[in-house]
């Protein structure tokens, strides 16, 4: 097992294998067929046609990229036709793998993805190709989860492995900045990059409501390095018990925190304003203020 | 005479849409792709990998191709 981890990342030198993607989407299906839990998504589909609204542009041609259901899929097609890359086979969709796009350059107009880019190992990778797949003066507007996101659970089960266990092995996937991820867009190519994040605090009547959810979310551990033994009973209790001294509301009920990170931007386009170049100004900035320049000599007295 | 329609839907409803199959490449090479109707598959000859298509749903990850051999 440990052999197959280190061959998986010799054979990808751009960037290290964090998650298994294979198993990523093995851990969807599962969650799909057994009813995939999707408040956060529903949330997430309307605060995607709200930000949509603002933009006064038609929308032909759109891609979905990895949202987990169609939901996202079926809200756009009142704007155009959709073509949609899931993470299981579903009619009308195409199976694939938001690290390697099955597209080339320039079709869509819009190019969306809800829920899916928080467990991708390449996100640059997967942020050039969907410009890419994008006409000049698209745009991309994409939500992941952040890195507020199950700051409790994760506190709890470092502090429970730490207490009985003597170490602590990562259960919880790391989540992206929002403050890397507007120099991410940049870098990947978009034209005014836009990263925000929203947190929303879910409440739980105990650890184990969240953990379900997390299962039908498809989000349990998919870590390449995750441990491989299965979780000691009383690492799990102890987690929860943390949990809930640590953090439960004066009601008792336990609060989950969810980050949500947006990003937005255009694949470049002559039309789009930009900063000038420097030394292309036709106008001295002292004229332009009024002020007499440091470089002009004072008059003589 | 003629086969009942309810054999012949299912056929139509896995054909897939001739739009969507121009625009798909290989996920690896990112050529394009010929359609073997016959097999039910798209063939990256860059990638040496034929892509199955499942009840009309093109499955473009690499794990999942047939592997060509020359």
């Amino acid at each position: 097992m440990a052999l197959s981890g280190i061959r998986a990342i010799s054979t990808r030198m751009t960037s290290p294998v964090v998650f298994d993607r294979s198993l990523v989407r093995r851990r969807l299906a599962r969650a799909l067929r057994a009813g995939y839990a999707d408040f956060l998504l529903v949330r997430a589909v309307e605060d995607l046609m709200e930000r949509l609204s603002t933009v006064s542009r038609p929308f032909p041609l759109i891609l979905d990229v990895g949202t987990p259901t169609s939901a996202a899929a079926d809200a756009l097609r009142r704007l155009g036709t959709v073509t949609r890359v899931g993470p299981v086979a579903e009619p009308g969709a195409i199976l694939g793998d938001e690290e390697r796009l099955p597209f080339s350059g320039g079709r869509f107009d819009l190019a969306v993805s809800l829920l899916s880019l928080q467990s991708v190992n390449d996100l640059p990778g997967s942020l050039i190709q969907i410009r890419r797949a994008l006409k000049p003066d698209g745009l991309f507007m994409g939500a992941l989860l952040g890195g507020g996101t199950l700051t409790e659970l994760r506190q709890a089960f470092t502090q429970a492995e730490a207490e009985l266990e003597g170490g602590a092995s990562p259960r919880v996937a790391p989540f992206a900045d929002v403050k890397d991820l507007g120099g991410l867009l940049q870098r990947a190519g978009f034209a005014l990059p836009v990263a925000d994040s929203e947190v929303l605090r879910v409440r739980y009547g105990d650890p184990f409501a969240l953990m379900r959810d997390l299962r039908l979310m498809g989000l349990t551990n998919a870590l390449v390095h995750r441990r491989r033994t299965p979780l000691r009973r009383a690492t799990l209790l102890r987690a929860a018990e943390i949990y809930g001294e640590r953090f439960a509301d004066p009601d008792g009920r336990l609060p989950a925190t969810f980050e949500i990170i947006w990003l937005s931007g255009w694949t470049p386009h002559d039309s789009q304003q930009k900063p000038l170049r420097p030394g292309s100004a036709t106008m001295r900035l002292a004229d332009a203020l009024g002020v007499p320049d440091d470089q002009d000599p004072a008059p003589p007295a | 005479m003629t086969e009942p329609t309810s054999h012949l839907e299912p056929v139509a409803a896995t054909r897939i849409d001739p739009k969507l199959l121009e625009m798909l490449v290989c996920p690896l090479t990112k050529e394009s792709l010929d359609y073997d109707a016959a097999r039910q598959e798209l063939i990256s000859r860059g990638a040496k990998l034929a892509y199955p298509i499942r009840d009309g749903i093109p499955i473009m990850l690499p794990e999942e191709a047939r592997p060509l051999t020359d």
